[in-house]
Order: structure tokens, then sequence, then C-alpha cells
């Protein structure tokens, strides 16, 4: 590699950047616009869910049961007179589910027991639905506990479960996900800088004339990682100081872990980019790989969201090629139980080992093109 | 108005789309993978999670709860601990997801007529996923606790809840994801085939020979769009007729319902294309404004995290995203059986998207020009 011709050409595509604003704007405008939409658009934190109560005969002990759901922070109940009417606002989408006594629920209740509440669900969105029910479940069980305290018994059940959830024990959702989308979002910057650049090159004939010069096939790739590496590591600073500053995430690993990793993570998104546009060498067709294979597959196949390890095995070999997989559970870990090195130094192998491939593929690919 | 003049823009279109091999490709191969591909991962439903247990009980009652979470289906039993020292490790490793122990004193509790303690400890990196895993573990305690009291004449609670859900009674959340999965792809076809189609003409400087031409601003736009129903309409059904043969997604309501909505939502989405494009100079240009309406439109969509659970300003912006209206269409009438009658306040807001967007699309032919 010859020091003079490599400086020269990480200067033309410094130049190139700084003439062309677009990529400037790839690298720092959008990660603050989405991040900042994102951060505040994603939830999975339900609150002022509108529920149905209905009450066939109401009694002090029905009344008693409704007032739980009245003061909880999840619950925006409405009171309606029979079942028949809440089943209506159900199917019209206007509550999401309904708590139903029926007429003998009091006398149940202060009988033998084992009264029957009644939820009915609107199962749509099973996941919301699950939470919801998980709200409801914890309205019951301090009521239970309250009618046993005023009766003077004590509530016996043979087994109370005691829970504590580690690394996010207030299980604020967006901890776990600010850090995750960083790693979506900048899968999707990394590979839309060099995709397209490089795919236009090719368009315009002017990655022939470079390929003619005496330059290698390796100085010109170095040279066109080496500008969009800085930027994208400063698209990647912006996006962390985000978190932190804005979204209040703690950061309990360390700052160098985090950019090392970062870095690594970055090589492997700009070398998928530059892949791209080598295979592709049309603009059209290397944006439409690029929106294919970046951002959906970095939203649902990385564990960002969705859990790997339900996924059905082959889906499962699947996301071990995407290089979002390993940056999200390495974010996660670093930003919320610090620096544990059996998870990160794997999650560091598998990324040195995907550019290294990705970067390996494109030089090879590009020399053989021009034979 | 000559449909002559735009029936070969139309067929123009076509060639300049599909006369590539590998434009042609990525049209009509990602589509179909990716369906099944992200239906079969996106889901919120667990399943083989890895957990371990250390049990401190020599007694059978804490023999017959591991049998049972052996049996379930959610998890899968990697370790058993023979000391409290690993747990954290095996948390903070991602060993496990949950450790459950089970104190000494478990059976002897139960045989007492004592409540008995079970303690979780659970990897909140990912809090959602750590909670559905706790209300699974829940689920199978409250069995067990249940048909212990019933064995062993213990006293009833007062009152015991008796859940049901409509629409989706096993709550498998695949077949929330599924029809979302539908109007995503959609999306994204309609995006590709519209979005770069003014900016291309304009770079390689063919769009003002089309200007000079006999066709109209709106012949042009006529022209431009049909490929893009064509090719989305065709894709979309193919990606229903999977969902409903291969993901046995339950179809309640309507065929006449979904494509009056698959129409309007595709009439909003080229429009959102074709105003981009026609916005641009470059194909790069293009393809940005494609990502930057795409990315947030799938986000704020409902897609995977509910509307209602957004703070309200970004409720509001999320009344511009055609994909939340179709969404709202494909799920009701996917799963609850919905008609043209209910989905009204769906449909309109869809029109107004396509007719401001077609418009502005219109408009900006000209603009650029001078």
């Amino acid at each position: 590699m010859n020091r003079q011709r490599l400086r020269g050409l990480i200067r033309k595509e410094a130049l190139q950047i700084l003439r062309d604003p677009s990529s400037i704007a790839i690298a720092f405008v959008m990660p603050f616009v989405l991040l900042l939409l994102f951060g505040y658009g994603v939830s999975l934190d339900a609150r002022h869910v509108p529920i149905a109560l209905v009450a066939a005969h109401p009694t002090a002990q029905t009344s008693g049961l409704f007032s739980g759901f009245r003061q909880s922070p999840y619950f925006r109940p409405r009171t309606y007179a029979d079942i028949v009417a809440a089943r209506r606002a159900l199917m019209r989408g206007r509550v999401d589910a309904i708590i139903w006594l029926r007429p003998d629920f009091t006398r149940k209740a202060l009988g033998g027991g084992a009264a029957p509440v009644g939820v009915i669900a609107n199962g749509v969105n099973a996941n919301n639905a699950r939470i919801i029910e998980g709200y409801i479940q914890g309205v019951w069980a301090s009521w239970l506990a309250e009618q046993a305290r005023e009766r003077g018994q004590p509530l016996v059940v043979p087994v109370d479960v005691r829970s504590r959830v580690w690394f996010n024990p207030a299980l604020r959702s967006h901890d776990y996900l600010v850090p995750g989308l960083i790693a979506v979002i900048m899968t999707l910057i990394g590979a839309l800088l060099t995709a397209l650049v490089v795919a236009r090159e090719w368009e315009r004939g002017t990655m022939e004339a470079l390929m003619a010069s005496p330059a290698t096939i390796a100085e010109i790739l170095v040279g066109k990682l080496v500008p969009y590496f800085f930027l994208g590591m400063g698209g990647m600073a912006l996006s962390v100081v985000m978190a932190i500053v804005v979204f209040a995430v703690p950061l309990v690993g360390s700052l160098w872990v985090l950019f090392l990793c970062a870095a690594l993570f970055l090589l492997t998104a700009l070398g998928m980019g530059l892949l791209i546009s080598t295979i592709a060498r049309n603009q059209f067709v290397a944006g439409m790989i690029a929106l294919v294979t970046t951002y959906l597959p970095a939203f649902i196949l990385s564990g960002f969201i969705f859990d790997i390890h339900s996924m059905p095995w082959p889906i499962r070999i699947l996301t071990h090629i995407i290089a979002a997989r390993y940056f999200v559970s390495t974010l996660q870990t670093l930003f919320l139980a610090g620096d544990v090195w059996p998870v990160i130094a794997g999650n560091m192998a598998a990324l040195a080992v995907i550019a290294v491939f990705f970067l390996v593929a494109v030089a090879r690919i590009s020399h053989k093109r021009l034979d | 108005m000559d449909w002559y003049r735009v029936q070969a823009l139309v067929v123009k279109e076509f060639l300049a789309l599909l006369r590539n091999k590998a434009s042609r490709m990525v049209l009509i191969g990602p589509p179909v993978i990716q369906l099944i591909v992200f239906s079969y991962a996106a889901t919120f439903n667990l399943h083989n999670v890895p957990i371990a247990i250390y049990n401190e009980d020599a007694g059978g009652a804490a023999r017959q709860l591991i049998a049972r979470f052996q049996g379930s289906p959610y998890f899968s039993i990697g370790r058993m601990l023979k000391s409290g020292r690993r747990i954290k490790n095996i948390i903070s490793d991602k060993k496990a997801l949950l450790v459950l122990r089970i104190g000494p004193r478990f059976s002897r509790d139960l045989a007492l007529h004592r409540t008995a303690r079970v303690e979780v400890l659970v990897d909140g990196r990912n809090s959602n996923t750590g909670l559905i895993a706790l209300s699974d573990v829940n689920a199978v305690i409250q069995a067990f606790s249940v048909h212990w009291a019933g064995t062993h004449g213990w006293r009833a609670a007062p009152a015991i809840l008796v859940t049901r859900a409509w629409f989706n009674p096993n709550l498998r959340s695949r077949w929330f994801i599924v029809p979302g999965v539908v109007g995503l792809l959609t999306l994204v076809v309609a995006l590709l085939v519209t979005g770069l189609s003014v900016a291309r003409e304009r770079e390689a400087g063919t769009f003002d020979q089309l200007l000079v031409t006999p066709l109209g601003p709106w012949e042009i736009l006529l022209g431009k769009a049909l490929p893009g129903f064509l090719i989305g309409g065709l894709e979309a059904t193919l990606i229903i007729v999977v969902a409903i043969l291969w993901f046995r997604v339950p179809f309640m309501g309507s065929v006449l319902a979904l494509y009056l909505g698959l129409f309007l939502f595709l009439l909003a989405a080229i429009g959102v294309g074709l105003a981009i494009s026609s916005a641009s100079a470059t194909q790069q240009q293009g393809l940005l404004g494609v990502f930057l309406f795409l990315v947030p439109a799938v986000i704020l969509s409902g897609f995977a995290t509910p509307i209602a659970n957004m703070p309200l300003p970004v409720q509001y912006l999320t009344y511009l995203n055609p994909l939340r209206y179709f969404l709202v269409i494909l799920r009701g009438v996917f799963l609850e059986g919905d008609g043209i009658a209910i989905l009204w306040a769906q449909y309109i807001p869809l029109v107004a998207i396509g007719l401001v967007t077609m418009t502005i699309a219109t408009w900006l032919f000209r603009r650029r020009l001078t």
C-alpha cells in the first residue's frame, strides 16, 4: 500500500463528502431525527387503557373491586349498564377489555368463594392483551388481599411468587429500546452511506477510471472506508450522547468498550454497503437491496423487540448473519448490565468475522469484474 | 385525457422497471421471502426460553412444580443449579433468561397449609421479553397453585379470574403480526416502484423530454402511478394468499372491504412515492426521501408497538401515516370480520392523503423545470 496514493484517495473522498451535503445529512441529521422520533414513539408500556366495567347487581363488594380499577394508573374505566352495551363497545374498539361481574358475584364471594370475575379482552394485539391481563391480575390480587384483611382472615394461597428484575428494575422499556434503536439506525446509515455512493461511481463510469489508475483495489477500498468511517462514528457518538442525555438511559459499562464495539459494528455496516453497491452497480438496485437487507432485518431479526430464542430454528440460524443482532445484545448489555465480557467478547468476535467477510468479498468481486 | 398516450407511457414505465434482470428480481423476490421470514420471526409469544432452576427443597411438591415447567412449551430448562452462587453470572452472561429458586421449606410449608414462596430472578435487559416470561412463569405457578388447593382441601379464594380473549382466543401474536407484515411489504413495494421513477428520469435528463411531449401533467402522473398500482396490487394479493394459506391467519371479513382498503392505501402510498420522486433531482435524493418516509412510517404505524402508548404529539403525527389506517383495515378484516360499513373512518383519511400527495407531485413536475 502506497501511503501517498492512499492519502490522495482519502482526500478525494473527503472532498466529495464535503461537497455533497447529502452524506453529512445521512450521518448526522438522520440519527438525530430518527432517534428522537423513535425514542418517544416506541413504547410497550401501556397506560390509561380504556376498559368497560359491568356489574349486573351493583353492591358494596362489586364497587370495592371496581374502585381498584379506578385508582390504577393503567386503566381508564367506563361503567356500562349491561354486558350487551359493553360487548358493543369492545367490538367498536372503544374499550380494550371488559370486567364483568355476574348477578351472583356478591353471594358467591361472601359465601363459598370462587366467584368468577369475567374478563374479556380484545386479543387482536396479542402482546398488548397479555400486558393488560397482567395489570388486571394485579388489581384483582390486591383486592383479594384487602378483602382478607377486612375479614380478619389471612389470605392463604399455596404458592406466592416473589420476582425481581435485574438490570432494569423499574421496567422502563425506553432503557432497552433506545440502545436497540441505535443499532437499527446505525445499520441503516452505515449501509446507506456507502451503498449509494459507490453504485453511483459505477453507474457514471468513474469507478472504472479509478481502477485504471495505479491505485490498487485495497487502496481504493481503504480510501473509501476511512472518510465514511469517521462520518459514521460521528453519527454514532451523537446517538450515544442523545441516549444518555435526552432519554436518560444509564450507561453502566465503560465508554471505551462501547467505542470499540461501535467501531467494529460500523465496519460491518459500511462493508455491507460497499458489497451491495459493488454487486449491483446501479443506484436503483443498490437502493432496493440496501432497503431490503438492512432496515427491516435489523428491526425484526436482531432481538431488538422480538426474542430470538422463541423463533423457529431456521430463522434463529439466519439471525447469526445479521450484524445488528450482536450489536443490539452488546449495547443492551453495556448500557444496562455493564462490561460483561462473556457476552461482549463473543459478540465482538462475530462482528469482526462479518466485517472481514464483507471487506474481502468486496475486494474479490471488484477485482474479478475489472478483468 | 388521452388513454392511448397514457397507455404508451405505462408500457414505457414497465419496460424501464422490468428490463433489467436485477431490478426484476429485487421487486418480486424479497417481498415473499420477507413475509415468510418476518412472520416466523416477529412473535411476542415465548417459546423454548432458556431458564435455570435452583431447587433447595427435597420434597415431592417441588418436584411436581418443576415437572410443570418441564412440560411447558414456553421454557427449556437449561440447567439445574447446585448452589446459589452462580445465579448472578448465569443471568448476566445470558445463559438463562430467568432463574427460578425454590426455597428449602417449600414442601414443608405446603404440607402445613402455609403459603410457600418461590423466587424468580429475571434478566431485564429486554424488559418486554422479561415481563412476558414472568407472566408465563406466573401462569405455570398459578395453575400448580390452583391444582394444589383443589386436591389438598384448601379454602377457595373469594373470587377468581376467568379470562377470555376475543378474535384471537389463544393470544397468538402471529395473527396480529402477519396482517401487519402484509401492510408493511405493500408499502415497501409501492414506494420502491414509484419513489425513484421521476428522479431516475431527471438524472438521465429524459424527464424534460417527457414534459415537451403532448402528455399533460395529469397524464404523466397516471402513467407513472399505474405500474405502481398493478405491481403493488399483484404483490399484495400474493402476500395475502400466503398469509391465509401458509400462516393460516383466519380471514373473517369481506374481500371487498380489504380490496377497497388496498386500493386506497396504494393511492396514498404511490402519491407519497411520486411526491418524493418529483421533489428530488437525483436518484440518491429520491432514495433518501423514501427512507426518511418509510422508516418512521413503520415505527409510527402500530405495527409492533401500539399507537395508544405513544405520547400525544406523536399520536397526532401518526394521523399523517397511511400505513396506520391500512393496518387497522387489515387486522379488522382478517381477525374481527369487519366490513366496509365499520371501516369508513379508515378509508377517508387514505383518500385525503392520496389526493393531497398526488396534487403535490403534479405541481412539482412543472416547478422543477423552471
